[in-house]
């Protein structure tokens, strides 16, 4: 090939761009102002719902966590067995071994493309299963959301683990008598985008505003990513950059073990407090040894089971994901749903080195 | 014909270079039956998974199919091109993150428009690819290292670009083109754009000048250089199609699922490789075709598809790829192998007549 | 000495050339390198400690020990690896895999004696490398290829035998997990370990004549092929020392974190490769030392955590490896450049 001839094609190539440059921006284009929101217009609770009708049996329920590795949706994925086999129906859990949203859509596609009746899913991402959703939804799929939500509008019922006003409650409530009412705390959370763990962390700080927390002190949040070895070394960095720090809040599961692992490990064992959200199979060395004094967690098989329940309820006609709807949950009892279609599991159980051994999850 | 440059070469090492040849000669063989291989292979997959798997012969699932498949097959392209060259590109997942989140960044702050963007993004991602290409051909570095390099880096970037938020408000019409059918059909539009590439890239590499260099680099750089091509500024653009054809994808990604963030295609550049690979592209260069690449994506994507339709296990479909990844590499050679202890075999038993 | 030679240096250059590198000139260029690792750390540690003192208290520094223990040994086996001009991806898989079944043998068996444990995990790694080395023996294409696979597959089956299980703490006897944190004189036993390794290696790679034909083989394959050195057991044999090593790994890292699940050491490759090319072992083979990628991997270590001290946004931390990388292997490639022209020199003058 001649110099010539690449320099005249490098030389179209530029022309080309320059052109394509030139007639984007003259044209004006779709920019984030002109583009309006069209997101739709909400949770489309359509139909009645029949509260006497019964619970069909033999329904397709699918489960699909955020990935199929991780623990806690193996318990949560468990209790929604349960569930799927007192009432007689086909349970199914399927899931990526990463959690991306990517690979989760995938997932949703093979479910629809399967013909389920209902697909329970904890969403990786607020915005990128919503396509996908909405698609099995249109070809017939009842959609529930659990422990992580997505828009509203992609699925009928969110089944939420504990309202945030209440994890944000009983963690402030926690460390301030641990640390005696007073001192400076910090958070150890997840990731820096998930959405759960920013909505408590923004109710914990309002909930330190008031009167009775005056004397607390929220420092810092770390974030841990939910990865052991990450969480463990942040617990270190916290401890080092803040020299009197009385307290550590940590609302993820892998956090609180990772950070309980270091303080027992470490000169603070027992000096620097720390609760958060865990198991207790995760954290009864701990509380056993006195690095912990008491956490907090929902039973993560109870979510799973009211789960597989509210979408055998919104497969059989009994609820639609109206605000006001009831359903009866099997052992659980009856459960209402509230607005944007949530149905909340209840207050988060606290545990402590008196009831711990009760608990085996 | 890719090979005839290297025998052009001045004789360089004896012994080495005439058991390379040997070898070569033995793949080249084994070459037209691999594709053909590959090939077969789709159509068997095809056949029967529409005949045991529940739901995979039908057009929604077609569609599925083909979308999730549309970032493979756009990086598996100049993929194709770099590892016939003898080099390697890992960084074009990570180089798709960065150019999603550079994407999300530009349309939360800039207020330019959405179509202004995606023709920045496309140039940015000419640019990373060139960065890649610079190091590798300005530098003279071992392609492999840099970009083990530039994937931390540009990993890393497209966090530091957005942190863990995720941008997600792009208008729901783009959005929604980026998933819509040609009307009438239940193929996706977004196949025509990587069919028409496939199409410049087969033209390029098969029918151009240009194609028969890059085998030959492939095959002995310098022989390469003596037949009169710059290998550097060739592998330089390669690299820089590389990096724009990832803005390419980095937008389709980006719209298809709604949302800008710093994990996405995490990952995506062990597939690509598997894919060209199981195409049938040799990883030391100098050998392989895109007729045998597309058909590896095809089966690589209509495998994974028929696997989860049957209920697989995720753990076991990373197994499966893995498999695949070694068995595409492993099973060329070991035919190549055979089919040359076979002739030694021939040759023993019929002496050539004086 | 010679056999550190200046193999890569004359690819890079493109030139064949026949001269050796004299004795002391690759190795003066290796002690460069390190004092330059250890001037670079001092800086690092310096001014996190001048922003925040407690980095240099008695914790921390216990606490930095402990983290970079685990990344020295995988960075040292890497090392035995990359020298032969080899690469292996595979390490964090393994490491996960033998975490991951050390956890379930003390389920199975609590009562076992934690030596026991800690030989068979090396041992499961040492397989795992096996099953490398022997399939880049069969297939005879390039490591990077054969362990990308494995990589994939050795998790793969970790992930399908764990089936989202995670075991934890409370599962393995006291006397193992101390081991994960007890001190001698105020030194973390995880460290001590990890210094055995490096020097153990370190001195296998130096005055071993094994180990110097790794070198030899890194250099250039086909001349050590002819000079007799049996490259294929040698290559099979750094596989199955690279798995052991990870295996090893797998073990501390399970005494060390107590909680186990499928995913332990996850992308953990990148980071050893890093150590690995950072602390000057050339990633074209056949330079390179223990001690190197052993400081290297400190150096990464340290990163982490003054990142987190000093309360820098944590995302940067990737782009920080991905370009230390980039730095290292465009530094390596200068100073060949420089050894190369001095080398041309000198025979020129010799001759």
């Amino acid at each position: 090939m001649s110099a010539h001839r690449r320099g005249f094609r490098f030389g179209a190539t530029g022309l080309a761009l320059a052109a394509l440059l030139l007639s984007a921006t003259a044209c004006g284009g779709t920019t984030r102002e002109n583009s309006g929101d069209d997101s739709g217009a909400g949770n489309q609770a359509s139909g009645a719902a029949n509260p006497d009708a019964k619970i069909k049996e033999g329904l397709k329920i699918a489960f699909l966590p955020k990935q199929v590795n991780n623990p806690y949706f193996t318990v949560s994925d468990n209790g929604g067995k349960t569930a799927v086999s007192e009432i007689k129906g086909e349970f199914k859990e399927v899931g990526p071994s990463e959690a991306s949203a990517s690979s989760q859509v995938s997932y949703i596609n093979t479910l629809s493309q399967q013909g389920m009746d209902v697909i329970v899913t904890s969403a990786n991402d607020p915005n990128a299963i919503c396509g996908a959703l909405n698609q099995a939804k249109a070809a017939g799929a009842k959609i529930v959301t659990f422990d992580s939500d997505t828009k509203p509008e992609c699925r009928q019922i969110f089944v939420n683990q504990a309202t945030a006003e209440g994890i944000a409650e009983t963690q402030v409530k926690l460390i301030s008598t641990q640390i005696g009412g007073a001192g400076e705390i910090a958070v150890l959370s997840a990731t820096a985008n998930a959405t759960n763990q920013n909505a408590w962390i923004e109710l914990m700080r309002q909930e330190l505003t008031k009167p009775e927390y005056s004397k607390i002190n929220l420092v810092t949040v770390a974030y841990g990513n939910d990865d052991d070895q990450k969480s463990f070394q942040e617990t270190q960095g916290l401890l080092q950059s803040y020299p009197n720090l009385k307290g550590i809040i940590s609302p993820t599961t892998v956090g609180v073990a990772a950070a309980a692992r270091y303080l027992s490990g470490s000169q603070y064992k027992g000096k620097v407090k720390l609760t958060g959200l865990g198991t207790p199979n995760q954290m009864r060395q701990y509380v056993k040894d006195g690095t912990v004094d008491a956490f907090a967690l929902w039973n993560p098989a109870d979510l799973g089971y009211l789960a597989a329940y509210a979408g055998a309820a919104l497969a059989s006609g009994q609820v639609t994901g109206a605000e006001g709807e009831k359903f009866t949950a099997g052992k659980l009892g009856e459960y209402t749903v509230g607005t944007d279609g949530v149905v909340v599991l209840g207050p988060p159980t606290v545990f402590d080195k008196n009831n711990i051994d009760q608990f085996d999850f | 014909m890719a090979h005839d440059s290297l025998y052009a070469a001045p004789p360089s090492t004896g012994a080495e270079t005439e058991r390379a040849a040997g070898r070569l000669a033995g793949l080249r063989a084994a070459l037209g039956s691999w594709d053909a291989a590959v090939v077969a292979a789709l159509v068997l997959a095809v056949l029967l998974a529409g005949v045991s798997v529940q739901n995979f012969a039908t057009g929604r699932n077609v569609q599925f199919l083909l979308l999730d498949l549309v970032p493979l097959a756009l990086l598996a392209l100049p993929m194709t091109l770099i590892v016939i060259t003898g080099e390697i590109d890992l960084s074009v997942a990570s180089t798709v993150g960065l150019c999603s989140t550079l994407m999300g960044q530009l349309w939360l702050s800039s207020g330019l428009s959405l179509e202004l963007i995606c023709v920045l993004v496309v140039l940015l991602g000419g640019a990373l690819g060139a960065v890649n290409g610079l190091f590798v051909t300005g530098f003279g570095l071992p392609s492999l290292a840099v970009t083990i390099g530039t994937l931390a880096l540009y990993r890393g970037l497209s966090f530091v670009v957005l942190g863990d938020q995720a941008v997600a408000d792009f208008p729901a019409s783009w959005t929604a083109a980026a998933v819509r059918n040609i009307p009438g059909t239940s193929i996706p539009v977004a196949v025509v754009p990587v069919l028409l590439l496939a199409l410049v890239f087969g033209v390029v590499l098969h029918a151009t000048s240009t194609g028969r260099a890059l085998y030959a680099m492939g095959n002995n750089d310098q022989a390469a250089t003596f037949a009169g091509v710059s290998v550097a500024r060739t592998k330089f653009w390669l690299f820089v199609a590389s990096g724009a054809v990832c803005g390419l994808v980095g937008i389709f990604w980006t719209l298809r699922y709604a949302s800008a963030r710093g994990d996405n295609a995490t990952g995506l550049e062990l597939t690509v490789v598997t894919a060209v690979l199981l195409g049938g592209v040799s990883i030391f260069g100098g050998r392989g075709g895109l007729l045998g690449v597309v058909a590896g994506v095809l089966l690589l994507g209509v495998l994974r598809n028929a696997l989860q339709l049957a209920d697989v296990d995720a753990n076991a479909l990373t197994i499966v790829t893995g498999a695949l990844l070694i068995a595409s590499v492993v099973l060329p050679n070991a035919v190549a192998d055979v089919r040359a202890r076979l002739h030694r075999r021939r040759q023993r038993a019929n002496p050539v007549a004086p | 000495m010679s056999l550190t030679d200046t193999g890569a240096a004359d690819r890079l250059t493109g030139k064949r050339s026949s001269d050796r590198g004299r004795p002391g000139l690759t190795e003066r260029l290796l002690a460069v390198r390190e004092l330059s690792l250890l001037l670079a750390l001092g800086a690092l540690v310096l001014v996190t400690t001048l922003r925040n003192d407690r980095f240099l208290s008695g914790q921390s520094v216990k606490d930095l020990l402990l983290g970079c223990a685990i990344l020295v040994i995988l960075a040292v086996g890497q090392t035995l690896v990359i020298v032969t001009r080899n690469v292996d991806l595979s390490v964090g898989s393994i490491l996960g895999l033998v975490a991951f079944s050390t956890g379930s043998l003390f389920l199975v068996a609590p009562g076992l004696p934690w030596p026991v444990a800690l030989l068979l995990g090396v041992g499961l790694g040492a397989v795992c490398g096996a099953v490398n080395g022997g399939l880049i023996a069969v297939a005879k294409v390039p490591a990077l290829v054969i362990t990308l696979g494995t990589l994939y597959a050795f998790r793969g089956v970790d992930y399908y035998w764990a089936s989202g299980r995670q075991i934890n703490a409370a599962d393995m006897p006291r006397s193992f997990l101390r081991l994960g944190n007890q001190t001698v004189l105020g030194v973390p036993v995880l460290f001590l370990v990890a210094v055995v390794v490096v020097a153990a290696v370190g001195y296998y790679l130096r005055s071993y004549r094994s180990g110097r034909e790794l070198y030899a083989i890194g250099s250039e394959p086909a001349a050590a092929r002819l000079s007799g050195i049996p490259v294929g057991r040698r290559v099979f044999a750094v596989f199955v020392a690279s798995g052991a090593l990870a295996g090893l790994a797998g073990v501390l890292y399970a005494a060390r974190f107590g909680t186990l699940d499928a995913a332990a050491g996850t992308g953990l490759e990148l980071q050893v490769v890093a150590a690995a090319v950072v602390g000057g072992v050339a990633i074209f083979g056949g330079s390179g030392s223990a001690y190197g990628a052993a400081l290297g991997a400190v150096l990464l270590t340290t990163i982490g955590s003054s990142l987190a001290v000093l309360r820098i946004d944590p995302f940067w931390q990737q782009a920080v490896v991905g370009a230390l990388i980039l730095a290292a292997i465009g530094l390596d490639r200068l100073l060949a450049l420089r050894m190369a022209a001095r080398l041309r020199g000198r025979s020129a003058r010799g001759a």
